[in-house]
């Protein structure tokens, strides 16, 4: 570790504060269910699968947060996950190629996000009735593509998402003594590299910086000198080029399509962003926050289960109770440091 | 000596929807000078800034720079072409740091932290501001977060500097660290343009001066060869002798008056505790430096803040203020000392902005119809003379007076017995100022109490019989009568006498 890190002159910003606090919060709500639940949170495929199970959620919320960042935001992107998942399904059953499953996929997420990005920049219409509107356009068109779950029957596909990744020491021995391995489905693999890529994006690149400085004021990015038009472009074609590549990883996990496929994730997604410490008047948050924001939520439900409370809406209970918690915490924490700096 | 021109623009025109902005203005700024930009509000001189900034786009006229002519096309392009502005307010982002504020927009595809971390600091030194790099802006002061703006434009090489009322939120040693600032880049060659209200400041360190008025040059001039007094009669367009007529005010004793208001200990959240009274038709002040506690005291008297003890009287009887439409049932009106954030519903038009207390104070079941507002309206819009196209048209787009006589205009609306003005003249031009310190004494004369805070202490002196001084949070004196004149409100602020 950089011995810089440590011997920091300046305090956290906001940014980094909210984001420490959500990692802190993580890690001891994990071992608080390790204490209590024992059981499944003591194997290391337990977290295994909580990002098998969210891999695009975690793509998505990258992009989200990308969005947010820059003072905006993107609800279309669990209808386009869907509309792209249907796509590749129908696609692929045609006998497609994985290859070109994969470039329909990113091009599906890019064309909503070129829309969005146009239709909010350059003719300024609110973020939130033009995502709204492709939203609705998205599930609808996955409907008219097919009312019926599709199984993906495409020989190479399947093949493909069944590869694991296998690491046999990260395992456990089952109570009949047999060793079961850690296994990690790909679409994780490029969920993380999803996350480092943005991040490294927001925190190198004078883009991801411009985002920052759009979402923190937009009259003064301007006078900056930054063309706030693009950049506020880029961030919907970012979230539309994710929400593509998160249905192709959804589509890897489930192997098949269905209407109501991702459903509510854009509000998961936003959650997810919000408890990671991105405040959604823009200019604060951080891609590496929000990925723990979604495994914050992730938890949560796991713990629900763990506690017996089977029924659905025990989760929608304790998510919103957890993102209130946030919140609040969020505003407190962030007056207490207004306060302390107008003295 | 051969006089160089950096920048020449010639004919500007500027029209917008119902008005001529500005009618072929020339100006021009030569090589190493301060040149001050002057005029009243509304008279065009932020539409010539935003012009020559690329905010706004020519409708006619040509601007060269160096000789060359040239076309602005937007801040960024102004940028390059080496003309940096730096606004009055901040147009920096408070959530990145100093040195991130420093070069974004400008510096290459991959942010090397670290080494703009060490150019910025660097320069910080170099110019002697008092900020690191790393920190984030929002950390600094205000004072600190503007000249971060200027380190910006002069790292950009600009040729040419615009400073858009730069000293209104600073103190005098800031004001006298940025003169030192803007006499060290003149010596290097830089033109700046220095806009500002501050008359003494124009003095103090331009050489040359341009005055506009109602989008039409009136001349440019040697700051030297031009009296402080002719430039104020330049820019009103009015003459000397009318400026006059606001003489000494009478010592008027107001012992035999009846207290309106009275608080006794009297606290809020930001107020330490203190006692006020106002007697019927006093006009009374609040003085100190910015941050004494001013503004603090009487956002605590109308319950502007969260009041957290003392004992009010009004009219003699007690009475309970936590909230500020419990003041305005009592007859107290605040007009805020910030507008922008606290006043003025910039969207809503000037008579909607106009009628808004009065209807507050009906409630919102008795509605004000159409044919009363609109009386209202144009009462008031004839009475404190505002300047706007139509009773309709969006306050946001008035000039700062102007949107100031709006705020004003609704609460003389309420009728009040009592009305306290917090900076009602900052930031705007000296017509409209002292239209206003005019109107604060016939508000008098009509038994209004009044209660006037400004920065200028000179116009305190002219406008309130009474003046309570304040430092560092608390009343350190109450000045009447003979008492009432420059030294001995200095001395009580600086604390020689008490």
């Amino acid at each position: 570790m950089n011995k810089a890190f440590w011997k920091r002159k300046e305090p956290l910003n906001d940014t980094q504060l909210l984001m420490t606090i959500t990692i802190v919060i993580f890690f001891v709500m994990y071992i608080l269910a390790m204490i209590l639940f024992g059981g499944g949170f003591l194997h290391v495929q337990q977290v295994f699968d909580m990002l098998n199970d969210n891999a695009s959620l975690i793509i998505v919320t990258c992009g989200l947060t990308i969005v947010m960042i820059g003072g905006g935001i993107d609800i279309s992107v669990g209808a386009v996950t869907s509309l792209v998942v249907m796509s590749c399904v129908l696609y692929l059953n045609k006998g497609g190629n994985i290859f070109v499953a994969v470039l329909l996929a990113v091009g599906i997420g890019l064309a909503f996000g070129l829309v969005h990005g146009f239709l909010v920049s350059y003719l300024e219409i609110q973020p939130f009735i033009v995502t709204l509107a492709g939203m609705f356009f998205a599930r609808g068109m996955t409907t008219i593509l097919s009312v019926n779950p599709q199984k993906v029957s495409h020989v190479a596909f399947n093949t493909f998402r069944e590869k694991r990744i296998v690491i046999p020491w990260l395992g456990y021995t089952a109570n009949n003594g047999n060793k079961i391995p850690a296994r990690m489905e790909l679409g994780v693999v490029i969920a993380l590299a999803c996350v480092i890529l943005v991040w490294m994006l927001l925190k190198y690149v004078r883009l991801g910086r411009n985002f920052y400085a759009m979402g923190g004021n937009q009259q003064s990015a301007l006078m900056l000198g930054i063309n706030v038009k693009r950049t506020r472009f880029l961030s919907y074609i970012l979230s539309g080029l994710l929400s593509g590549i998160a249905g192709f990883v959804f589509m890897m996990h489930t192997g098949a399509g269905n209407s109501t496929n991702a459903a509510g994730m854009e509000m998961n997604a936003i959650a997810s962003a919000i408890i990671g410490g991105t405040l959604l008047t823009g200019g604060v948050g951080n891609v590496i926050g929000s990925f723990f924001g979604t495994m914050i939520l992730t938890t949560i439900k796991k713990i629900v289960v763990a506690s017996g409370l089977n029924d659905p809406w025990w989760q929608s209970i304790t998510t919103g109770g957890m993102l209130c918690f946030f919140i609040l915490l969020q505003s407190i924490v962030l007056g207490k440091r207004a306060k302390k700096r107008k003295t | 000596m051969q006089e160089e021109y950096l920048l020449t623009m010639r004919h500007i025109e500027k029209r917008f929807p119902g008005v001529l902005a500005l009618n072929g203005v020339d100006f021009s700024l030569r090589k190493g000078e301060i040149h001050a930009l002057m005029g009243e509000n509304g008279a065009g001189k932020s539409t010539l800034i935003k012009v020559l900034t690329g905010v706004y786009q020519m409708d006619g006229g040509e601007i060269r720079v160096d000789g060359e002519k040239i076309a602005i096309k937007s801040p960024q392009d102004a940028q390059n072409k080496g003309i940096s502005t730096v606004y009055q307010e901040i147009t920096l982002c408070p959530n990145l740091t100093v040195s991130e504020n420093m070069f974004i927009g400008r510096c290459g595809a991959w942010v090397k932290r670290r080494d703009l971390e060490k150019k910025a600091d660097e320069i910080l030194t170099r110019l002697g501001i008092p900020a690191r790099s790393t920190q984030l802006l929002g950390s600094c002061s205000l004072a600190v977060q503007q000249m971060v703006a200027i380190a910006r434009a002069v790292d950009m090489n600009c040729k040419v500097l615009i400073l858009d009322e730069p000293t209104s939120s600073l103190d005098d040693k800031e004001v006298k660290r940025l003169f030192g600032l803007m006499r060290d880049l003149k010596a290097q060659g830089v033109g700046i343009i220095f806009v500002t209200h501050f008359l003494d400041q124009v003095y103090e360190v331009s050489d040359r001066i341009t005055v506009l008025r109602n989008g039409e040059l009136v001349g440019e001039y040697l700051t030297e060869d031009l009296p402080q007094v002719q430039l104020v009669s330049k820019m009103i367009g009015k003459e000397l002798e009318e400026l006059g007529s606001l003489g000494e005010t009478e010592d008027i004793m107001f012992g035999d008056k009846p207290v309106f208001y009275e608080a006794k200990g009297i606290s809020s959240n930001e107020a330490l505790p203190f006692d006020f009274s106002i007697r019927k038709g006093e006009v009374n002040g609040f003085t100190g430096l910015l941050g004494s506690g001013r503004s603090e005291s009487v956002r605590a008297i109308f319950g502007a803040d969260k009041v957290t003890g003392g004992e009010v009287t009004v009219n003699g009887e007690p009475v309970k203020i936590d909230r500020p439409i419990d003041a305005m049932r009592h007859g107290i009106g605040y007009l805020s000392e910030d507008r922008k954030r606290d006043g003025i519903i910039a969207e809503l038009s000037v008579r909607e902005n106009i009628i808004l207390a009065l209807q507050v104070m009906n409630g919102m079941f008795r509605p004000i119809n159409r044919n009363e507002s609109e009386a209202f309206a144009d009462e008031y819009i004839k009475v404190l003379n505002i300047k706007t196209a139509s009773m309709e048209t969006p306050v946001g787009s008035l000039s700062g007076g102007n949107q100031q006589k709006v705020i004003l205009a609704r609460w003389l609306l309420t009728h009040p017995d009592y009305l306290i003005l917090d900076e009602p003249t900052r930031g705007i031009d000296v017509g409209t100022k002292l239209e206003i310190q005019k109107l604060v004494l016939k508000l008098a004369e009509e038994g209004v109490s009044v209660t006037f805070i400004s920065s200028e202490v000179e116009e305190m002196l002219r406008t309130c019989s009474r003046l309570i001084v304040m430092r560092d949070r608390h009343v350190v004196g109450e000045l009447t009568g003979k008492d009432l004149n420059q030294t001995k409100v200095m001395k009580t602020i600086a604390g020689g006498e008490a």
